[in-house]
């Protein structure tokens, strides 16, 4: 533990530190372009020099390592003018555009020259300038306005995995670009946006639309994965500008995935905003009233049995709450909150949980990932497993899709049958995860969501007893959810009741006629064409498949129009909180129902939020403990069954386009007409050297 | 003696001569009032009146919408939307000035780095109604186009003091 003075403050900080860390534990803020503290240090810009004494020169200190008895200065006259002549150099070719640049008001560079900044320029000669690359729509470039900090180089290749960018030519020439016939199709491209320091790089959907200061801040949550990132809406108006990710340990450090971030134009595309009934076949626009009044006549006096409720995708806990008393008042136990029909573990809260957490991922040292492809189902925690695998000592293995998951992996194969070699020991890789510390599985919804999923499901459960996975202090089994309301869904206890009808069931029963009315809760992704000559109540926010099939239409707010809890894939309870007000005469969901309720005659027990809460806190002790994860107890899961031999695949086959908000957004449309589904599947386009 | 002295100033209306033989005076000197609107008095270059939005030579409209404008007023009197245009510039779709909250501050012009909103040297703009106050784009940019060479000649005029 080396000791050293900062601005005449003795630390004693770990060795191995750099000067510019240990100055940030005593709050001493060094300015910096290119030093990130998630990325590797370059020490490129220069901007960070301080003077120690006893070296001849100023040195960067993002790479200057501490060492014993250092005495740096921080902020004395020679380190100022070092700064001013950095400051000074990178001015010389940098354009004097911030009144058009969308980075001018947030800008490291426009902030740092109000310190180091001259008032004038002594430079004569010719400015550099340019070309802007092309990359796709999301990143609009000003390369111009480059000041070759390398962030974006080190973040595509080291974080997303993806290495597409690089530095060609040298000194002045020095560009930022792609490859040849290399397109930046990260999943994660949006975080080059936010790691820009100057306005090189921005938001191109975007464009010229906002300025930084005229935000209005929303802390919220992502409801677009079931990572449940943490984000923050900016808005203008009321109009959702832009989300950018939240710093959060546990979840997704500071990244968050291009759906995540650029599937907002969706939000004010295709909404319901107000209520509609089919009228000789088609949707006619009416008032909250008659909307009720027409449910009410189909369903009173249609016995209980006959009333079903499915929930979808990014359906929030309230609402299924107050559906689930709805629907028991109705005297029906058909619902079902797995649209998709994945074989989850019921009642074993560990059965449906990623129980190693998502910080525990870095813990694991070997992996296996069954029906899943995480590069496209939670990018963000694919990067997590990348950055576990960068710290060398960990094996990872596959069965199910063969594809590019940017960390180096076995594929086993695509049949379920490999999961039962292993679980038998007959396969070699039973070997390496009985020898790991602390093995892990990940099961996808590719894997669940199919006829064998209840036998997958427990062969992966038998694995993870006899292979260590599950033991004092470590529960390595993980199931990586697809939907943000899934496991919200299921511990608030939306699935069949006693004597009740599941999803499959349900669309059986709306086809033979054994289920008359059928309550969709955002639920789109079901086979519309299955309901026969069911009553489809659709309560939901986009004109999407749910809408199209449905004979009454109550329209419904989004995640970022409600304050809502959602439950992420590893139990994590979080709140998203109002940033803008749902559209035209749109209501959160659960307020729709309640007042359904009363037109029903069968008033539910809630008035407020609050007592709503609390009701699910009385069915759920977890919804008391809002952001924190709690250890479940493992109990077995799953049935035994024969394996089919349909090879296993990812649950989500176009990474741009999952649920009703992405697939109304133009953004989305683009980036699939540009890169396809995503995962590395690059651009369609053919490049020169294809035949 | 000093009320004698001053009771004898009552009684021989001293300060009532003084006055009158002041304003004796002023009947031969020029008139300081001006018979508007016939008559204008000289205005400075910087006189802060109605606001007008310039354009380049060329017809190119200055504004870029950078919105520092609507961002230093302290009325909040100015409103502006952003777009790209389709040849790719950054311009704006939308700038509304309510004239009724402005306080002719002028800090719009000092703040603009283009030029491009400025006040201009009218004053006689009284509307028959509050709507007519509201100007939009298309009002502030014909004001500039009418405008223009008087702007053009304050702007050099003050030139050499910024």
């Amino acid at each position: 533990m080396p000791k050293l003075t900062i601005d005449g403050t003795e630390i004693e900080v770990e060795a191995g530190v750099t000067i510019l860390q240990a100055a940030e534990t005593i709050g001493i803020e060094i300015p910096r372009f290119c030093y990130h503290e998630r990325l590797a240090v370059a020490g490129n810009c220069r901007m960070c020099l301080v003077e120690v004494e006893k070296m001849p020169k100023p040195v960067a200190s993002c790479a200057m390592p501490v060492g014993e008895g250092m005495v740096v200065h921080t902020n004395n006259a020679n380190v100022r003018k070092a700064r001013q002549g950095v400051m000074e150099f990178l001015l010389i070719n940098h354009p004097l555009d911030c009144p058009i640049c969308d980075q001018g008001g947030e800008c490291d560079l426009q902030d740092q020259a109000m310190t180091y900044g001259g008032d004038r320029s002594r430079y004569q000669e010719e400015k550099r300038a340019v070309e802007d690359k092309d990359y796709g729509p999301l990143i609009q470039t000003w390369m111009t306005r480059c000041i070759q900090c390398t962030r974006c180089i080190r973040f595509i290749s080291e974080i997303a995995g993806t290495p597409v960018l690089g530095g060609l030519g040298r000194s002045e020439h020095l560009e930022i670009g792609r490859y040849v016939g290399a397109a930046v199709s990260s999943e994660l491209s949006g975080n080059l946006i936010d790691l820009c320091p100057v306005g090189a790089l921005t938001n191109k959907p975007a464009s010229y639309t906002y300025r930084a200061w005229e935000l209005k801040k929303t802390e919220s949550v992502d409801a677009m994965d079931a990572l449940g990132s943490a984000i923050r809406v900016d808005t203008r108006g009321n109009e959702v500008v832009r989300i950018l990710p939240r710093v959060n340990d546990d979840i997704n450090e500071e990244w968050l995935s291009d759906r995540s971030r650029f599937a907002i134009d969706g939000l004010k595309r295709q909404r319901l905003d107000r209520a509609y009934v089919r009228k000789d076949g088609k949707l006619a626009a009416t008032s909250w009233s008659d909307a009720f009044a027409a449910i009410a006549g189909k369903v009173k006096g249609v016995a209980g049995s006959k009333i079903a409720a499915i929930a979808g995708d990014q359906t929030d806990v309230e609402t299924m709450q107050a559906l689930k008393d709805l629907l028991i008042a109705l005297g029906s136990g058909n619902m079902d909150c797995r649209q998709d029909g994945a074989k989850l573990a019921l009642g074993n809260r560990a059965g449906y949980l990623f129980n190693s957490t998502i910080a525990g991922i870095e813990e694991a040292d070997a992996l296996l990932i069954i029906g899943s492809n995480p590069r496209v189902e939670a990018p963000v925690l694919n990067a997590r497993i990348r950055k576990r695998w960068l710290k060398g000592g960990f094996k990872a293995a596959v069965i199910g899709p063969k594809t590019d998951l940017t960390f180096q992996h076995d594929w086993l194969g695509d049949q379920a049958s490999i999961l039962a070699a292993i679980v038998a020991g007959t396969h070699p890789f039973a070997e390496v995860l009985k020898n790991a510390n602390k093995p892990a599985i990940i099961l996808g919804q590719g894997a669940l969501a199919r006829e064998d999923g209840a036998a997958i499901l427990a062969l992966a459960g038998k694995l993870a007893e006899a292979s260590g996975v599950i033991k004092d202090g470590w529960n390595g089994f993980n199931v990586l959810h697809t939907a943000a309301s899934r496991v919200g869904g299921l511990d608030v206890g939306f699935v069949p009741q006693a004597g009740g009808k599941d999803t499959a069931g349900i669309i059986a029963g709306a086809a033979s006629g054994d289920i008359s009315v059928v309550f969709l809760a955002g639920a789109d992704e079901v086979d519309m064409k299955g309901f026969g000559n069911a009553f489809v109540v659709y309560l939901g926010t986009h004109g999407d498949a749910g809408a199209h099939r449905a004979d009454v239409v109550l329209p419904t707010a989004a995640y970022t129009e409600k304050s809502a809890t959602y439950v992420n894939t590893e139990g994590r309870v979080q709140r998203t909180r109002l940033a803008i007000f749902p559209p035209g005469e749109a209501k959160e969901d659960w307020k729709v129902i309640r007042a359904l309720s009363d037109a029903l005659d069968k008033p539910l027990a809630f008035d407020t939020v609050k007592q709503l809460r609390e009701r699910m806190i009385a069915s759920n002790s977890v919804f008391a403990g809002e952001g924190v994860v709690k250890a479940a107890a493992w109990t077995g899961v799953g049935t035994e069954g024969a394996l089919s031999d349909t090879p296993l695949a990812s649950a989500i086959d176009n990474f741009y386009m999952v649920d009703p908000i992405s697939r109304a957004s133009k953004t989305m449309a683009e980036c699939t007409a540009e890169f396809g589904g995503g995962c590395g599947c690059n651009s369609k386009k053919k490049t020169g050297t294809h035949g | 003696m000093a009320f004698l002295d001053r009771t004898a100033r009552a009684f021989l209306l001293t300060e009532l001569v003084q006055g009158l033989a002041l304003t004796f005076r002023y009947m031969f000197k020029p008139a300081v009032t001006t018979n508007y609107p016939y008559e204008k008095i000289p205005m400075s270059p910087r006189f802060r009146g109605e606001h007008a939005l310039r354009r380049y030579a060329n017809g190119e409209e200055r504004c870029i919408s950078c919105k520092l404008c609507e961002a230093i007023c302290p009325a909040q009197a100015i409103t502006i939307e952003g777009e790209v245009r389709p040849d790719g510039s950054r311009r704006a779709r939308r700038y509304d000035l309510d004239m009724t909250k402005c306080i002719y501050c002028g800090l719009c012009q000092e703040a603009c780095p283009v030029d491009a909103i400025v006040e201009g040297p009218n004053f006689e703009f009284a509307t028959e109604t509050r709507a007519e106050l509201m100007y939009n784009k298309q009002k502030l940019l014909a004001n500039g186009d009418r405008w223009e060479a008087e702007l053009a000649m304050r702007i050099a005029a003050d030139a050499p003091y910024r």
